[in-house]
């Protein structure tokens, strides 16, 4: 190569690089916090964590998602301070950590818009994820097979259906299953004989969530305790939280970042 | 001369610890693996197709169907499309032509596999689901976006491999009063059989291996597979979605699901390995 | 019915150019609709804004940054070592059971899922050896990825190089390690360079190793030991999250121009290789 665009390149690397570095000005008495699961929660933390960051220069809290079931493990494999939960812990759980909730969510089953369907019992609803109800029109929809759609097995979102929901029974073993609420959302909405579940507050215009038992899945139902299907969304350490995991809890618990979550279509904790 | 003896000690330590480092790579996925595999029984992990690790079941039989099924349609599609390519490329089209279209087919190989998996998710996946019937998400649409992304190297392989026989050859065909089709498919592609054989064994090697993409586009099913529209969970979709979450035996049999997959690679490369030695004492295409 | 031969080719001739188009066709398309939706979206901001909103908003500049350290961390570890090892399996020993074991071994390595080394990153990296999920552990898994891959298109470039070289060169007095780096090196440079470059869009595309050994923090990463997130993990989780379909196919158009210039100035530099040393096969 000849001299000129070698010195171009070694230049241009230079400048790359010391404007990557510019980027990142070390300030006093800060540190990292890492928080680590349920990829419902991953958007509503991130969102916090830029928050706090304003308030708190030099301090960095980072989000990672991969479930609820990998946030508690990186809590014990001391990747993450804070483990985020968004299901109930087991009560093997509830043993080796603490969980503190941090806002409230409801499960909604949805459907595509275009589906008649507008209400089930649960019971249906368990025998349409089982596979025992195969077709719409057992439960008053068109006369076409159930498409169940489901999440992977470390989600918090899976467990806490399974959990509420299923009971005893299986998810069929015929269920597509998809990495993130995303994917199911736009599988749902591309497929009118689809059904999955994720967090109520994800539910946007685009898909329908169903009424379950008689009651409509709107945020003050959940408050109210009547739409049955809703779970805690929990930050869960291992044993006390370290002093800086609890200056971002308690950030978290604040009545303005309470507020923000529930713009966002959380339920506050309280 | 002391120069080149300690030249020679620290090419032989790098060298050393490289290998020792890729040595204990496999070391590591076979001794995390293994155990379970011994421990259930090969009958009760291969042949089983109940995977339930909750209820501490692991049969990776449905997997492997799955990983079977999408990698031989990818080849089927992959191969077919990258030969026709390829002796279009040699064999048919103007010079210049080559010259552009190869080097351009080769910067494809890189474009990202979640780009692959992306477009056939927007673009592949409703066009199957509703114009041939089933979610869309199926062994078809894994088939097609493999298929697709193999395409780039199986060519360029291809295309040296064919280029490497010599002129003679054509000549010698063509003046025994052979077409150029015939010329192609009775000549070349038996001299250059071992090259092409490459190819395909490379393309095959990275259709197993492919993660992203088939995670968006094939559906992850427990349930095998009854047919090309039915959606289905490969080896490694098994591994990425599991992964992140899993502890003790399910740690375990998803590294023993990297066992069998190393296995497959293993077996592969053999297989190359071998018919490369006997094209090498048959028909000498270099 | 047996067509004559000459019909019989017309057709296969005609069959193979329309196959031809198609696939070359299938791969245009591929790479224009994600230019085509995503470039209206990339701007000077995009590329040097951080993002907000996890994504909605702002720009990629930390997943740039991400994406240089980890891919550039793994290569620059990765390549000397790989064609050191290579040097020395091809030159400095003879050719015997061991290196053809060597070789096919390499070769698996190369060959085997991306995603076994992640879990070994993962489980290596990350957890045994405590660095926890940071560009250092995504490099090291990475730099791990593309070792086989380098030994072994460094091993056939110097491989490619004729004895006579060698030979003359030991006619004319020179040392082994002068033969070497003079005459051999200098040869197989285009192979060799070409198989890093090569390596290098390799570790810029990958998302299932960066997926379990980087984390997926948004903010730019200071230090090795930080967290960060990589271009294709942005892409691929705006995309499948539903964050943003702007962003994500704006993520992708400026993933799929850096690959494609990366492979191009890979071309060129080997195209200016061989103007300058000659032909030597």
């Amino acid at each position: 190569m000849n001299n000129l665009s070698v010195r171009i390149l070694v230049l241009g690397t230079l400048i790359a690089v010391l404007s990557a570095v510019g980027g990142c000005r070390r300030e006093e008495g800060g540190g990292t916090i890492n928080a680590v699961g349920s990829t419902s929660l991953q958007p509503f933390a991130e969102l916090l964590a830029q928050e706090y960051e304003k308030k708190n220069p030099g301090w960095k809290v980072d989000v990672q998602g991969g479930g609820s079931t990998a946030g508690l493990q990186a809590v014990t494999d001391g990747l993450a301070q804070i483990g985020m939960c968004s299901r109930e812990l087991t009560p093997d759980e509830a043993a080796k950590f603490t969980p503190i909730v941090i806002a409230r969510d409801g499960l909604a089953i949805v459907v595509n818009p275009d589906n008649p369907v507008r209400e089930l019992k649960i019971d249906q609803i368990r025998g349409l994820f089982s596979g025992r109800i195969r077709s719409w029109k057992d439960v008053g929809g068109k006369d076409e097979p159930v498409r169940i759609i489901t999440r992977e097995e470390s989600s918090g979102t899976r467990d806490c259906f399974v959990h509420l929901v299923m009971g005893k029974e299986k998810i069929s073993r015929e269920a597509l299953v998809q990495e993130s609420s995303g994917a199911v959302k736009e599988l749902i909405k591309g497929n009118p004989a689809a059904i999955g579940y994720i967090s109520l507050g994800l539910v946007g215009r685009e898909l329908k969530a169903l009424i379950v038992d008689g009651e409509a899945p709107t945020a003050a139902n959940v408050l109210a305790g009547k739409y049955k299907l809703a779970r805690p969304l929990l930050f869960v350490t291992k044993g006390e939280p370290s002093p800086p995991a609890k200056k971002f809890i308690d950030f978290v618990l604040l009545p303005e970042s309470q507020k923000t979550l529930e713009a966002e279509g959380l339920i506050r904790a309280r | 001369m002391k120069q080149d003896k300690i030249i020679r000690v620290i090419l032989m330590t790098v060298a050393c610890t490289a290998i020792l480092g890729l040595v204990v790579i496999a070391v590591f996925i076979f001794k995390e693996g293994m155990p379970i595999i011994v421990r259930l029984g090969g009958r009760e992990f291969f042949l089983s197709a109940d995977w339930d690790p909750k209820a501490g079941r692991f049969g990776i039989r449905s997997m492997i169907l799955g990983s079977l099924m999408v990698t031989g349609g990818a080849m089927v599609i992959g191969v077919t499309f990258s030969l026709g390519l390829a002796v279009v490329l040699t064999e048919f089209s103007p010079p210049l032509l080559t010259r552009i279209l190869k080097p351009v087919i080769e910067l494809l190989a890189g474009i990202p596999s979640v780009v692959y998996g992306f477009v056939g998710v927007v673009t592949l996946v409703p066009l199957i689901q509703n114009h041939l019937g089933g979610p869309g998400l199926s062994v078809l649409a894994a088939s097609i976006v493999l298929g697709i992304m193999v395409l780039p190297t199986v060519t360029s392989i291809s295309v040296d491999a064919l280029h490497a026989v010599p002129r003679a050859y054509r000549e010698g065909s063509i003046a025994l009063g052979a077409t150029r089709w015939q010329t192609v498919h009775m000549v070349l592609f038996k001299a250059a059989r071992s090259g092409i054989v490459a190819a395909v064994i490379l393309g095959m090697g990275r259709a197993i291996g492919e993660t992203m993409a088939v995670i968006m586009v094939s559906g992850n099913t427990l349930a095998a597979p009854r047919g090309l529209l039915e959606p289905v969970r490969t080896l490694t979709a098994n591994i990425a979605l599991e992964m992140g979450y899993a502890s003790g035996d399910h740690r375990q049999a998803l590294f023993a699901t990297g066992v069998t997959l190393f296995a497959f690679i293993m077996i592969l490369n053999t297989i190359a390995l071998t018919v490369s030695r006997r094209q090498g004492q048959g028909v000498r295409a270099t | 019915m047996r067509l004559a031969p000459v019909a019989a080719e017309r057709l296969v001739v005609a069959v193979l150019w329309i196959m031809a188009a198609i696939t070359v066709g299938v791969l245009f398309f591929i790479i224009a609709f994600i230019l085509a939706h995503g470039l209206p979206h990339v701007s000077w901001g995009f590329l040097t804004q951080s993002p907000g909103k996890m994504g909605r908003e702002g720009g990629i500049f930390p997943m740039i940054v991400a994406t240089a350290l980890v891919a550039g961390i793994a290569v620059i570890l990765a390549a000397p070592i790989g064609v050191a090892t290579a040097i020395y399996l091809t030159e400095y020993t003879r050719e015997g059971r061991l290196t053809a074991a060597i070789r096919f071994g390499a070769g698996c390595l190369a060959g085997i899922p991306s995603i076994l080394y992640g879990l070994f990153g993962f489980v290596f990296f990350a957890i045994t050896l405590g660095l926890g999920l940071c560009v250092l552990s995504g490099a090291l898994a990475l730099a791990l990825m593309v070792l086989p891959t380098i030994i072994r298109t460094s091993e056939e470039a110097i491989r490619a190089v004729p004895p006579a070289y060698r030979e003359v060169s030991y006619g004319l007095g020179s040392t082994r390690w002068q033969m070497v780096t003079r005459v051999v090196l200098r040869s197989a440079l285009p192979g060799i360079v070409t198989g890093i470059v090569l390596s290098l869009a390799r570790c810029i595309e990958e998302t299932a190793v960066v997926m379990l050994t980087a984390g997926s923090a948004m903010r730019l990463a200071c230090s090795p030991f930080d967290s960060c997130r990589p271009l294709s993990l942005h892409f691929y989780i705006l995309s499948r999250e539903g964050i943003s379909m702007e962003k994500a196919y704006a993520t992708a158009a400026v993933l799929v121009i850096v690959i494609l210039v990366i492979n191009f100035f890979a071309y060129w530099l080997v195209h200016r290789f061989i103007g300058k040393a000659g032909r030597h096969v």
